[in-house]
């Protein structure tokens, strides 16, 4: 499938139903037909970041890479070493080896010591920014890009990679399923009868350059869910509809918090569950996402919401049909 | 009842003139404020006013006229204030001064004037609405200018950007009617201000409104809900509807 490179290509969408036997392929501004009054759309309105910088240790260039923020100015890192973002991340040279207390010299203004190397590997590490944390979130907005990728053949800039909605900084790579959500389509749901409700989560990165490091990912997350959302879920359940997740990121969020704190709590939180076909949706029924092969781990998370056969099946038909994928790609609503 | 209090509203240009008298007038009812500006003096010194005056006051040093720095501005006014309720689109710039005429304006210098005083309020509308779009409620306003209006020589890129900002907010409310979200143009009138000083270095100031005066009539447009998404106010007469 080929990732989808501009901006104003009309957005298409799969729907995959249990109702239907074949998949329905429409244009994604008809999003709202798939809905009805009583059901709850849930959006993750964390804004993208720009979460690349060019760092120097020792003379040598690197690139570090914002993962999971850990406290005021301090976050885990990914560091990659020779190459550029137009080469794919695991075709990246290694990075210098860093020891607690090194120092990087970030960007044109700032430094960062390391106060931990990941046990997990060593192109792994938590900085201490030289700055307090608004400080940083405005360096990181006057010198940092946006993580780019080696499927584009330029760098797409930081205003296609967010939300319609966006609200905090807090994602470092855009949660791409909610592109789909125009504010069109959110007029268009609501004059449905279709209720919607946010959360705030930091979405992660996709890819570190290291295969064992990958096999973990997503890492852990931090999420937020306002009471209202809770408030909605529960109002929605009541009168019988459909809780959908508009991306895996709002999945993870709310079934996180679900299974990791008995149940549905108000407020901030860190996940580390991973969904694939075995686990037993508490929260969701349905979500709204980008289109995944079989082979990624997003597809894992979908094989939660309807067999892997139905899915394969979609993906092969989403290929037939031209669908593009990525961050500025096509959707699929499964429900 | 109170309109503003706990609020959350973003003021562009907010460091002095009419900006800063809205963040105290807003302040003042107990709405949390957070004010953008260009450079770091002027910001430092409304900072320290509205804080004496006990309000909650955040400063953005950005320029609404830049591209990055947009998303630059509503992540920190997210980040600062979290939901945004009221954005008010103050900023602007006049272009070269002493004011030239068109055929005398070099092409590049109306850009930005356009950039500042109208496509950074389409940056930031984009960058801020969608979530008040989200939240079913915001309030979006643009400073509008008598300028908008009247043909003035030597006012060419100033008034062609603002009756763009006027027209592009009315297109704006139509493309988000009955959504929650409402769109005001707000015309303040001659203030006695720097920037009308610039324009008009012989204007005798007795004539003219303190900003204070007219950051209280706005105060009173924006709380009269019974103006329609896509209006366009006079400051100096609250009531109709110009």
């Amino acid at each position: 499938m080929k990732a989808a490179t501009t901006r104003y290509r009309q957005q298409r969408l799969l729907s995959v139903s249990t109702q239907f036997a074949e998949p329905a392929a429409v244009a994604a501004s008809e999003l709202a037909r798939f809905f009805r009054a009583g059901d709850l759309v849930v959006v993750n309105d964390a804004a993208t970041l720009p979460a690349s910088m060019l760092a120097m240790h020792g003379g040598r260039a690197l690139e570090v890479r914002l993962v999971q923020r850990r406290g005021p100015a301090r976050w885990l890192c990914v560091l990659l070493g020779e190459g550029s973002w137009r080469d794919d991340t695991s075709n990246r040279g290694a990075p210098p080896s860093l020891d607690t207390g090194s120092i990087l010299a970030v960007g044109d203004s700032l430094q960062a010591r390391v106060t931990e190397v990941s046990p997990l590997g060593d192109r792994l590490v938590t900085l201490q920014f030289s700055v307090g944390e608004h400080a940083l979130v405005s360096a990181l907005y006057t010198g940092a890009q946006p993580i780019q990728y080696s499927y584009h053949d330029r760098p797409l800039p930081l205003s296609w990679l967010q939300s319609p909605y966006a609200g905090r900084p807090w994602s470092v790579e855009m949660p791409s399923a909610g592109r789909a959500m125009t504010w069109k389509t959110i007029m268009a749901l609501r004059k449905r009868g279709v209720h919607l409700a946010r959360i705030t989560h930091a979405a992660g990165l996709s890819a570190t350059g290291l295969a064992s490091l990958d096999a973990l990912l997503p890492f852990p997350e931090h999420y937020d869910i306002p009471p209202e959302t809770i408030e909605a879920i529960g109002a929605t359940r009541q009168r019988g509809g459909r809780v959908i997740a508009v991306g895996t990121t709002v999945v993870r969020a709310l079934e996180g918090c679900a299974s990791e704190r008995g149940g549905l709590r108000p407020g901030e939180g860190d996940t580390s569950l991973i969904i694939d076909r075995n686990y037993q949706p508490r929260v969701v029924d349905g979500v709204l996402a980008g289109l995944h092969a079989p082979e990624e781990s997003h597809f894992q998370l979908l094989s939660a919401f309807a067999s892997p056969t139905r899915l394969a099946n979609a993906w092969t038909r989403a290929v037939e049909l031209g669908y593009q994928n990525h961050e500025l790609g096509d959707a699929m609503l499964v429900a | 009842m109170n309109d503003f209090k706990n609020k959350s509203i973003l003021i562009t240009g907010g460091s002095q003139g009419l900006g800063l008298a809205l963040a105290l007038a807003l302040g003042q009812q107990g709405a949390r404020i957070a004010i953008v500006a260009r450079t770091d003096g002027p910001l430092e010194t409304a900072i320290t006013t509205l804080t004496s005056a006990g309000i909650e006051a955040y400063s953005i040093d950005g320029d609404v006229g830049d591209a990055a720095g947009a998303l630059r501005i509503a992540a920190l006014a997210h980040q600062a204030l979290g939901d945004i309720d009221v954005l008010i689109h103050n900023a602007s710039t006049l272009g070269p001064i002493p004011m030239p005429a068109l055929a005398d304006l070099d092409t590049e210098d109306f850009l930005r004037v356009l950039q500042v005083n109208l496509l950074g309020p389409h940056r930031l509308t984009r960058a801020i609405g969608g979530n008040m779009l989200l939240r079913g409620h915001g309030t979006i306003v643009g400073i509008s200018s008598d300028a908008a209006e009247a043909a003035y020589e030597g006012w060419g890129a100033y008034s062609a950007a603002k009756i763009a900002q006027d027209h592009m907010n009315r297109i704006w409310a139509e493309e988000t009617r009955d959504s929650g979200l409402r769109f005001l143009n707000i015309d303040p009138g001659e203030m006695n201000t720097q920037m009308h000083a610039d324009a008009l270095p012989d204007a005798d100031t007795r004539l003219l409104s303190e900003p204070a005066t007219v950051a209280k009539a706005i105060l009173g447009i924006l709380a009269n809900s019974a103006l329609p998404s896509g209006s366009r106010v006079s400051a100096s007469q609250p009531g109709g509807l110009s």
